[in-house]
């Protein structure tokens, strides 16, 4: 989220999933989402039945990648050489928004400049895509009257994830294809309240609504609301205080609902970090890898155990209710109270509406959000007063930077953290599936899931499995140099030569005993999808 | 683009301004005027199958079907007289004269179009004698049951399935009297030809697809309906937590949602078991030594705040930290940042947003 942030000023989605049905060519980057997000995806294949062109840029022959118009096969991790070799051949053509990047946009002579480096030929070296069908894609989108690209985690979940957000952001404004119904970006969230846990404060260098700890008057604010003297000092990300754990100098560590021993890449070193904790809290509603770490476990209550919102994908607010009392008689907010109250900050709030009360007078994009409207209609952020009526277009007018204007971020090509050599020649890519979430706590508690669906299946492409003499069923050895697991294989034309693709649902099979430990320096997501690996029978 | 054009309708005497596009049956829905139909879905394309829907235009001789004739100016609608009454008896009888009408023992009762349109008109099922479905019911899945004696061929389940999921799972087979809603081959629901997002259960009319998992647990008016938003993925879809003697046995789709209009996948609709789930933490719980203990809310939270406390005054207060998950609601992490800020006094507080 920070990529969008840099290049546009908020990392959110530009624009309504109800906007979908109307656009003209979708540009689905890194995103499966008739698996990971079905109800997204209905909206897509709408716009399908409409009409819309489909161009897919994914290593995986998905459900949307057989149905384009164009498909990118692109290598893993060669998204920035993919998007600056489109935008190459954009303006080669002529097919830019001259009227767009100039009165909206700024920095676009460096792009033009970078750009001009990724000729066709250089962009197929790179990523493996035809150079016909990287011109195909480029007149499909930048031709377009409403287009809009829709990006998952293969956007993000790469070293250089967070540039690989701000080249998709180049391709848009090149275009200029923002700003306009039907016509934006679309980050797809991978979990409920993504977008409400970064918006809501709980990150080193902000406070909620991305409001800069650096900055005085915004520390003041604060001080004058909760009393006391804010810190002006950006904290320790989540992996850098596991970091420092592991070298003993960090001592104590709450967590609220998360399991970093499963879904976190390279788990033995999360495991150590955790271990060499001298206290640690974890509340959770299960028991989990994390929790097995914990010196305090204390139980969570579930979604249908209390009052609250989350915000979703397209930044709207919405309720949960509390349809039962929660099992071990507390809620994870009255938790929090009782723990701050005990170390001498006494917080106080007789129902999680006071607290939404409250972070609407400290936070301006949530500023006219309440309990009381929210029963009476739905409200998309930035809604900054009680009679704001939320706002389903971002940028319009200005982009939320400073002066108005977009930004042009010129890249360059990296590539992977770990790239496949003769010892580990395959790439393992790491994803979901529809029937299954997450580290599985909750999936693999339904009994009709875990009947379809009982095991981690490793898919590989038939030419690998021929390679290989692997079939259909067989238990095959996985390594990477971080460890090995034994898993099924599943033969299957979504996979490529050269690509293999694992979920991380499954302990027994935890994919993420091979993931690497590269991350992308600027927002610290981890490199889940691309990881070297060996197949052995 | 055709320009916006409001066009001025009058059904059943009441004025309506209508945009282009609109039928009869929406206009008339804007309105709260209720035209009963068995076929329609607002998800779903209009069809025009069942012909309950049909109306009495002025100036035009037959009754129209509302859900597929559009608005056209001026127009005067008459949703209900004697003859479309008749007619529509006469479409429910038909219904009946094969259906099985069980309708004391039916999973749908009190929840079924079809029994509420009986009741409604006036019909029961003696009015038309004739061969009659005699299928069994099938369940050779984990979660659609499929009743095919009660299907009235409305079309609903296929067309969700084609149309609006695109899974392809069901389609209308066979000819005649004998066709019906069935995956290729008739083969059972499996992971490779279903989705299992219960779409078809949730546009049923009729107790012909129900969800295997809440049948037997209660009658739909039993139910207490809590409307909450999905806790899996980021898409936000909202549905209802029906809830009998305080435990959640099913949920059902929250038709008027604004992200999913009741469209759900497999872990919306069926993925709730984990809630009541004998495996959830239940009480607080200390470690000593290599396993742990239960423990009282106040005895945890004392050592909660003596340890983190203690970490502070020996370490300093840059020592300790707080992760918050996407998992929690915004008030939680509002509430998380907050006690990082105040009471650790540091900025040692991250989401997994990143990982």
């Amino acid at each position: 989220m920070a990529g969008l942030a840099t290049s546009l000023g908020a990392g959110a989605a530009t624009n309504s999933l109800a906007q979908m049905p109307d656009m003209d060519t979708l540009f689905l980057f890194g995103s499966n989402p008739t698996e990971a997000h079905p109800i997204v995806s209905i909206y897509l294949k709408k716009a399908l039945s409409n009409g819309a062109k489909l161009v897919v840029g994914d290593p995986r022959k998905t459900w949307m990648a057989r149905r384009s118009d164009v498909w990118l096969n692109l290598r893993p991790g060669s998204n920035i050489a993919l998007l600056n070799g489109l935008i190459h051949v954009i303006l080669k053509k002529g097919w830019e928004n001259k009227e767009f990047i100039k009165s909206r946009t700024e920095g676009f002579e460096e792009l033009k400049k970078k750009v001009r480096e990724y000729d066709l030929k250089k962009t197929e070296k790179l990523t493996g895509v035809p150079e016909e069908r990287i011109i195909e894609a480029a007149r499909l989108y930048s031709n377009a009257d409403k287009a809009m690209i829709v990006y998952g985690l293969g956007v993000t979940e790469h070293q250089t994830g967070t540039e690989n957000a701000m080249a998709i952001a180049n391709l848009a404004l090149v275009c200029g294809h923002i700003g306009r119904p039907s016509t934006g970006i679309m980050a797809l969230r991978g979990q409920n309240n993504v977008q409400g846990a970064s918006d809501l404060g709980p990150l080193p260098a902000t406070f909620p609504g991305y409001q800069s700890i650096t900055n005085p008057e915004v520390r003041e604010k604060f001080e004058k609301a909760w009393g006391v003297a804010m810190s002006p000092e950006i904290g320790l990300k989540s992996v850098e205080m596991l970091d420092k754990a592991c070298e003993g100098k960090f001592k104590g560590i709450f967590i609220l609902g998360e399991d970093p021993a499963q879904t976190d890449p390279n788990v033995h070193e999360v495991r150590r970090a955790l271990s060499s904790l001298e206290f640690l809290v974890v509340q959770d509603i299960f028991h989990t890898e994390t929790t097995k770490h914990a010196h305090v476990i204390l139980p969570g209550a579930s979604f249908a155990e209390k009052d609250g919102t989350f915000t979703n994908g397209e930044r709207r607010v919405q309720r949960i209710r509390k349809a039962i009392e929660p099992m071990a008689g507390k809620a994870e907010w009255q938790v929090i109270c009782e723990i701050a109250a005990k170390m001498g900050y006494p917080m106080s709030y007789n129902h999680p509406s006071e607290i939404m009360d409250e972070i609407a007078g400290l936070t301006p994009i949530y500023g006219g959000i309440s309990y009381e409207r929210l029963e009476r209609e739905s409200l998309q952020w930035p809604c900054p007063t009680k009679d704001h009526p939320g706002t389903t277009t971002l940028y319009t007018d200005l982009f939320s930077r400073p002066g108005g204007l977009a930004k042009f971020m010129a890249l360059d090509h990296k590539g992977s953290g770990e790239v496949p050599d003769k010892k580990f020649p395959y790439v393992l890519i790491t994803g979901r599936i529809r029937e299954h979430y997450n580290n599985g706590s909750m999936t693999r508690r339904v009994k009709g899931i875990m009947e379809l669906v009982p095991e981690e299946l490793l898919e590989i492409s038939h030419a690998d499995a021929k390679k290989l003499r692997i079939k259909d069923g067989d238990m095959v050895k996985v390594s990477s140099r971080r460890g090995e697991i034994k898993v099924k294989v599943k033969v299957t034309d979504r996979s490529q030569p050269g690509n293999v693709f694992m979920t991380f649902h499954f302990p027994e099979a935890l994919s993420n005993f091979l993931t690497s430990e590269h991350r992308d320096p600027i927002a610290g997501t981890p490199e889940y999808k691309s990881c070297a690996v060996r197949i052995e029978k | 683009m055709p320009e916006k054009k409001i066009k001025k309708v009058k059904i059943d005497g009441r004025k309506i301004a209508c945009e282009r596009e609109e039928t009869i049956l929406q206009a008339a829905k804007k309105a709260g005027i209720e035209i009963p139909t068995l076929c329609h879905d607002d998800r779903l394309e209009p069809y025009g199958g069942c012909r309950l829907c049909i109306v009495q235009v002025k100036g035009v001789v037959r009754p129209l079907p509302a859900c597929t004739t559009p608005v056209t100016n001026n127009m005067e609608v008459c949703t209900e007289n004697d003859i479309i009454r008749r007619i529509r008896q006469n479409i429910i009888a038909l219904l009946l004269s094969n259906h099985p009408n069980d309708c004391m023992k039916c999973e749908k009762t009190g929840d079924c179009a079809l029994q509420d349109l009986a009741y409604r008109y006036d019909v029961d099922s003696t009015r038309f004698e004739g061969e009659k479905w005699d299928l069994p019911i099938r369940e050779d899945n984990p979660f659609i049951s499929y009743e095919p004696n009660k299907c009235i061929l409305c079309g609903r389940c296929t067309r969700i399935c084609n149309e609006v999921v695109m899974a392809g799972t069901i389609d209308l087979v066979g000819r005649g009297f004998n066709s019906m809603p069935d995956t290729a081959f008739r083969r059972p629901r499996t992971i490779d030809n279903c989705e299992f997002c219960g779409q078809c259960v949730s546009t049923c009319p009729t107790g012909a697809l129900t969800d295997k998992k809440g049948r037997g647990r209660g009658r739909s008016y039993e139910m207490k309906k809590v409307r909450t938003t999905c806790s899996y993925c980021g898409t936000g879809c909202n549905f209802d937590l029906n809830l009998k003697d305080g435990k959640v046995v099913k949920v059902t789709s929250a038709y008027d949602a604004p992200v999913n209009h009741g469209n759900l996948c497999i872990k919306g609709r069926y993925g709730y078991d984990f809630i009541h789930s004998a495996d959830r933490i239940k009480t607080p719980l200390i470690r000593r030594g290599d396993s742990f203990h239960e423990a009282t809310w106040d005895e945890a939270i004392d050592l909660i705040a003596d340890r983190f406390s203690g970490l502070m005054k020996k370490y300093g207060n840059k020592t300790v930290g707080a992760f918050s998950s996407s998992r929690c609601t915004n008030e939680e992490n509002f509430l998380i940042a907050k006690f990082a800020r105040t009471v650790f006094k540091n900025n040692n507080v991250d989401n997994c947003a990143r990982v």
